[in-house]
């Protein structure tokens, strides 16, 4: 786990100390009419191989412009403007473009947002897997093709019959299963899980979600969870990131994060969810984000801060250490050893 | 054939029945719905015109009459019209008394079809990949350039196209004819110069439609395109590392082209009616220069006949995209 | 395709016009002016037949030439624009009122009547419009204007009938719809002030594609003779130089200006519904 804005990792070969997957000052713009918007801004952390990171944030945080950054699938009118994303040491943003179609899915692999759509409505779900294997091993025998397609849908608790079926036959959790099952076909170092249950009911989601862990236990991979569903992240993640109007706002081990979280926005987060054995008004935040193409000076949650004070209008925190693997960029460390009592506002300021 | 297919099929086939049904009364009806005796109007103005100078009205008068049963109630002749087409008796020419119209349509048909199809496949094809090209990212300069004519080209009505390239190619550059099937003194063999023939005088007309159609069908597909790129499984597809060119056509085009077929059910209607005019244009002896022809000459059941078989070829043409469709789409297949 | 327009209008109203419906506009624009004025500046007893000498190639006294038939092709094109205009207005005008009519009704009342209009109307969308066109144009004694354009009119309700009835649909899913039956609106009021101010887009996107698809209709009745004869419009013209068969014997002049003026017209129009599409719906944003 490393401290934003520096890597940690010197060294090209895995299986040492270095970390797998080390995003260094990301930036990624959407030249939108009104202006540049910073979807994803100065971003930085690291993953040690096997490590699960959750990255929490709002509709609009930029957490899933991120995660498709990651393997520059970003989309115009997005692009990524800056920064670097070093998986195994080397860095995918200046790959030419026929090494980044190989380290696709082969080291880094993407489980998509709306897996009901990730899928060609018109191509048999067999054909979909075969044309991923052999894009990076050409020379897979129709037969070797067979037995690792029924492996792979085993492996995700398939039935290796479901191939032949095309995706509007299939179920949303089937669905999303394939195409868990499409991601680790090639046996990746990095997953990025980018919602892989929105639109699932609560009962799939336990098991897509059981799979995803399985199968990322059984790979060794990292992932890289993104997600708004606090509840689900925690229960699934080592670390975890919060992300908000473009910036990492937070970032440590799940149970600090959980048990004693340092950044306001943090807090309210898991303030805002409801409690199954405590009965009380549900709160949220008030206010909105910033539109990411009018950024306020200083820090971007000072409107809505209840601890906002003088200097957090003006100046931008910047991230620091507050504890092992644990960083937060805020004004009040490191004055403060941990969050003082938050009192919401009475009114918020634009 | 499983419940949703037959009942897919069913719909259809009901839907062609039912627009041959409200062709053949429409055609019917509209006729005698203005006041008078069709048939006396029609043959009184070819009278005043001169046309019919070598005919003996009165046995041709006397002869629909009879056949026809002029004088019979409403509901009668409408039955008898039914009975008349099913036995494939379209009526007469009165222009060309007494060849029966059923024979002229056939000698016609061919040529239309003919040119309808060459045409229609040449732009729809062609449009259609250019339009797909289009819409895929990277596109070069040269081929975006290509857009602002497309649209100009698909807005300008092609029968209008027709008369420049008459003027360009056959009177000013005289590569090609101007006009006709074949030359005039040609006797039909089946022989290669017959043959060339042919396709020399159809290469005009041909391209005429094709080039009018073409820049509608690109501009379609590359909506069509555009709308597919921003779905999900194209992201996926790129984040398996599959080549830009399988994403472009296996899992892009192969999209696209589904709501591009239903365009081209949905605007058939319109491109055979441009091709009709075109026929004209060129002189091409297909069933457009015989409705003109029979038009111009007030020939009644010649009209009726040549706009019948129009209708019904187009519904069931329909009918055969409707078949293809579910072939192309699992989605109704099930 | 667009043109990126920098113009300094409220809100983002700028960017949202976009090149392609301002030079959409701006075409329909000239051929608007050239009709509306055109006619008080030149003579229109010049575009009749007999009035000046035939067969004048472009030039001096006659800047467009003159036919066969001695008519000042100038005169000619003022003159017969706005009557094209005119019909394919009058065609558009009682196509999209036909349709929206019938396809509010079809929408909002549902069971058999929307049954008998959808059939009715998808029916007669797929049949080649020149056929029937032509059946009843040729049937009809005295052919006018007006009676051409009442003609095309028949055959032009349908897709707005398709559009209308599909998006009073889509409305009636939303919830206001039913806040207003549980307020006691009654079915016509919930069309009237609920529907309708939805529906409008439509509709007006609806007219420029049903007037274009109207004159172009026109146009190729006209073109083969089943027009008003002796009136003065486009189709007419290219009739006319057809006849006496100007693209052979060379005539250009003859049937290139009318030519010209209804690719600008269509032209026109079709950037205008586009662009049109584009300021009602900015979420399509643009693409290169």
């Amino acid at each position: 786990m490393s401290v934003s804005g520096k890597s940690v990792s010197g060294l090209n070969v895995s299986g040492t100390s270095g970390p797998i997957l080390d995003v260094q000052n990301l930036d990624v713009v959407y030249d939108t009419v009104s202006g540049p918007a910073r979807a994803v801004n100065n971003v930085s952390f690291a993953l040690r191989p096997g490590e699960r990171l959750g990255l929490i944030g709002e509709s609009g945080s930029g957490k899933t412009t991120m995660g498709t950054a990651l393997m520059r699938l970003t989309r115009a009118p997005g692009r990524i403007a800056g920064g670097r994303v070093l998986l195994d040491g080397t860095d995918l943003l200046t790959l030419s473009p026929r090494a980044l179609r190989a380290t696709r899915l082969r080291d880094i692999a993407l489980v998509p947002q709306g897996a009901m759509s990730a899928l060609n409505p018109v191509m048999r779900l067999r054909r979909q897997i075969e044309d991923a294997i052999l894009a990076h091993e050409p020379r897979t025998t129709q037969a070797q093709l067979r037995d690792r397609i029924a492996q792979l849908l085993t492996r995700v608790g398939l039935n290796p019959a479901v191939a032949d079926r095309y995706p509007h036959e299939l179920s949303g959790g089937m669905k999303q299963r394939a195409v868990m099952a499409i991601a680790t076909s090639l046996a990746p170092k990095v997953i990025v899980a980018d919602e892989p249950t929105s639109a699932l009911d609560v009962v799939v989601q336990r098991q897509v979600m059981q799979t995803l862990g399985r199968l990322q236990a059984g790979l060794g991979a990292a992932v890289v969870l993104i997600g708004h569903d606090m509840g689900l992240i925690a229960q699934f993640a080592d670390t975890v990131g919060v992300m908000y109007a473009g910036r990492l706002v937070e970032l440590g081990p799940v149970a600090a994060m959980i048990g004693s979280p340092r950044h306001p926005y943090t807090r309210l987060l898991i303030d805002s969810l409801p409690g199954i054995d405590v009965k009380r008004r549900l709160a949220g935040i008030p206010g909105l984000p910033p539109p990411l193409v009018k950024l306020p000076v200083g820090c971007p949650f000072a409107p809505r801060c209840p601890l906002a004070h003088d200097r957090c209008r003006v100046d931008l925190p910047l991230s620091q250490e507050v504890a092992p693997g644990h960083v937060v960029a805020c004004h009040l460390y490191p004055d403060n050893a941990t969050l003082p009592p938050l009192t919401i506002k009475a009114e918020v300021q634009p | 054939m499983s419940s949703d297919l037959a009942s897919y099929l069913a719909k259809r086939i009901t839907q062609l029945f039912l627009v041959i049904f409200i062709a053949v009364s429409v055609n019917f009806i509209i006729p005698r719905l203005l006041p008078g005796d069709p048939v006396a109007t029609a043959l009184a103005r070819l009278q005043t015109s001169g046309s019919g100078q070598t005919m003996d009205i009165q046995a041709v008068s006397d002869a629909y009459r009879a056949r026809y049963g002029l004088d019979q109630p409403l509901w009668n002749q409408y039955l008898n019209y039914w009975a008349d087409l099913f036995r494939l008796d379209l009526g007469v020419s009165f222009a060309n008394f007494p060849e029966k119209v059923t024979v002229m349509i056939a000698n016609a048909l061919p040529w239309s079809v003919g040119l309808l199809a060459t045409a229609t496949l040449l732009s729809f094809f062609i449009g259609s990949f250019l339009g797909g090209r289009l819409a895929w990212p990277g596109a070069g300069r040269g081929i975006r350039a290509l857009v602002p004519g497309l649209m100009v080209l698909s807005a300008i009505p092609f029968y209008l196209l027709a008369i420049i390239m008459v003027y360009i190619f056959a009177v000013e550059l005289r590569w090609l004819p101007p006009a006709g099937g074949v030359e005039t003194t040609r006797i039909m063999r089946l022989d290669w110069a017959t043959a060339q023939d042919i396709l020399r005088h159809a290469v005009l007309p041909c391209l005429s439609i094709a080039i009018g159609n073409i820049g509608f069908w690109a501009l379609g597909m590359r909506s069509q395109m555009v709308s597919v790129l921003g779905e999900d499984y194209i992201t996926f597809a790129e984040a398996k590392g599959l080549s830009p060119g399988r994403v472009f056509f296996w899992y892009g085009i192969r999209n696209a082209f589904l709501p591009q077929i239903t365009a081209l059910a949905l605007n058939l209607g319109a491109v055979v009616s441009g091709a009709v005019l075109v026929e004209v244009i060129f002189n091409y002896p297909g069933l457009g220069s015989l409705l003109y022809v029979a038009i111009r000459g007030q020939d009644y059941f010649v009209i009726q006949g040549v706009v019948l078989v129009l209708i019904v070829t187009l519904a069931v043409m329909l009918f055969i995209v409707d078949l293809i469709y579910p072939l192309l789409d699992p989605r109704i297949r099930r | 395709m667009t043109i990126a327009l920098k113009t300094r209008l409220p809100g983002g109203l700028g960017s949202r016009l976009g090149g392609t419906l301002i030079a959409g506009l701006s075409i329909l624009g000239v051929i608007a002016f050239f009709s509306i004025i055109g006619p008080f500046f030149v003579d229109e007893v010049l575009a009749q037949v007999g009035s000046v000498r035939p067969r004048q190639p472009p030039g001096g006294d006659f800047p467009l030439g003159s036919d066969a038939q001695g008519r000042d092709m100038l005169a000619l094109m003022v003159h017969a624009t706005p009557n094209t205009l005119k019909m394919g207005l009058i065609a558009g005008v009682i196509g999209v009122g036909l349709g929206s009519i019938l396809g509010l009704i079809a929408g909002q009342f549902g069971g058999w009547i929307d049954a008998v209009i959808s059939v009715i109307s998808d029916s007669l969308m797929t049949v080649p419009a020149i056929a029937i066109l032509v059946v009843i144009a040729g049937n009809i004694e005295e052919m006018s204007t007006s009676v051409m354009a009442v003609v095309v009119a028949s055959l032009s309700w349908m897709f707005t009938t398709r559009t209308v009835r599909a998006q009073v649909l889509s409305i009636r899913e939303r919830g206001y719809i039913e806040v207003a039956r549980v307020n006691g609106e009654g079915p016509l009021e919930i069309l009237f002030r609920e529907v309708m101010p939805n529906v409008m887009p439509y509709i007006v996107a609806s007219f420029v594609g049903t007037s274009s698809a109207a004159i172009l209709a026109i146009i190729g009745l006209e073109a083969l003779g089943l027009g008003a004869q002796n009136e003065m419009t486009l189709g007419n013209t290219i009739y006319w130089a057809q006849q006496s068969s100007a693209v052979l014997r060379g005539f250009w002049w003859w049937w290139a200006p009318p030519i010209v003026v209804i690719a600008m017209i269509f032209v026109g129009l079709f950037l205008t519904s586009v662009g049109f599409d584009r300021f009602a719906n900015p979420r399509l944003g643009r693409r290169a």
